[in-house]
């Protein structure tokens, strides 16, 4: 039964999420691609485009929008699809909310503790590492093109790469400018 | 998002106070989740118990869901248009080069060192090549800083 699955998956996303939105756009693709198959590669990477270019936390817009097309690539209606992302999006906050509720207190007292810094110090070296891995699992033919399909397409995919890349690390233009400006390349190259 | 929350919270409506804020975005940072969301159910309790948490969180994320369901259901309907799939070839390799490269901007803030970057490149070649969940390197993780801060602790009483 989907539901329950994506009830339990998203859960569980929410819980393990250290690190902020890009932190949990990788456990989101491992688990709902490379786990499930709810979607492709190329579906999920459009769908963190579009959650970037949309207001609101990006971890709450690939949520929903994860769980709507999670329910209808699995043959439902659009209304169950809103509806699976509802859930998907209620799911993912819910455990944190509910530590919140319990433990914030407890976790004002002990802030400075430093066996608790030790821990978050860690799961942040790692969870940089999570995101490396994120990145690197979306570079493949379904995202870039391949040489044998296209040649145009795989030369032009690195060349945006690189200049988003560059642009992003070195003049912190916004990702929203950056996805409109590859969105027209897209729209002048391959549909003129 | 943090200047648009302090600016609403703390000097027009004045319900937290400056150092309360603070606290409160340290408390999200630390608790699992999305950071927004911890913050909105933060600030609900501390002002309104638990029927405000629920009332600034559903207040924080409705209009976002809102918006994205309309979105997914239009796109949907295109899918296949030749338009947006020319247009998404364009932007989804910009989509990998944004999510790579915060990845060097946290490696800067995670203090990373020659003793430890070994955390990072372990973790992404288990879940890139070996296929490992991250939910498990995220345990580990969450362990092995455990066990370290507790042989920092005893060592610290030692000497």
């Amino acid at each position: 039964m989907i539901f329950w699955k994506l009830f339990y998956t998203f859960c569980k996303i929410g819980l393990f999420n250290f690190g902020g939105g890009y932190a949990m756009i990788a456990l989101i693709q491992n688990e709902v691609v490379e786990k499930q198959g709810w979607m492709t590669m190329a579906e999920f990477t459009d769908i963190v485009a579009t959650s970037q270019i949309t207001p609101g936390p990006i971890g709450i817009n690939v949520a929903t929008y994860a769980g709507y097309t999670a329910v209808v690539n699995a043959g439902y209606d659009p209304f169950w699809g809103v509806a699976g992302a509802f859930l998907a999006s209620f799911s993912v906050i819910l455990l944190p909310f509910i530590l919140i509720l319990l433990i914030s207190k407890y976790l004002l007292d002990h802030k400075d503790n430093p066996i608790l810094k030790s821990v978050l110090s860690v799961l942040k070296l790692a969870v940089t590492g999570l995101i490396a891995a994120a990145a690197a699992l979306l570079v493949n033919s379904e995202t870039f093109g391949s040489y044998a399909e296209s040649p145009l397409q795989l030369f032009l995919s690195i060349g945006l790469f690189v200049s988003a890349f560059i642009a992003s690390l070195r003049w912190k233009v916004s990702p929203i400018l950056q996805i409109v400006i590859a969105g027209a390349v897209g729209f002048l190259v391959y549909y003129l | 998002m943090i200047p648009l929350m302090e600016k609403e919270l703390v000097d027009r409506h004045g319900w937290i106070t400056s150092e309360e804020f603070m606290e409160i975005i340290t408390l999200s940072q630390t608790m699992p989740g999305i950071f927004a969301a911890n913050m909105a159910a933060h600030i609900g309790w501390k002002l309104r118990g638990v029927p405000g948490a629920v009332a600034s969180v559903l207040g924080n994320i409705l209009m976002p869901i809102i918006i994205i369901i309309a979105l997914a259901a239009g796109l949907r309907q295109l899918q296949g248009n030749a338009l947006v799939e020319a247009i998404f070839k364009g932007v989804r390799p910009v989509v990998v080069a944004l999510i790579a490269a915060p990845v060097f901007r946290m490696a800067k803030t995670a203090n990373i060192s020659r003793y430890n970057f070994w955390i990072p490149v372990v973790a992404a070649l288990l879940v890139w090549l070996l296929g490992v969940s991250p939910i498990w390197v995220i345990l580990v993780a969450a362990v092995g800083g455990f066990v370290y801060g507790k042989y920092l602790e005893k060592k610290e009483v030692q000497s």
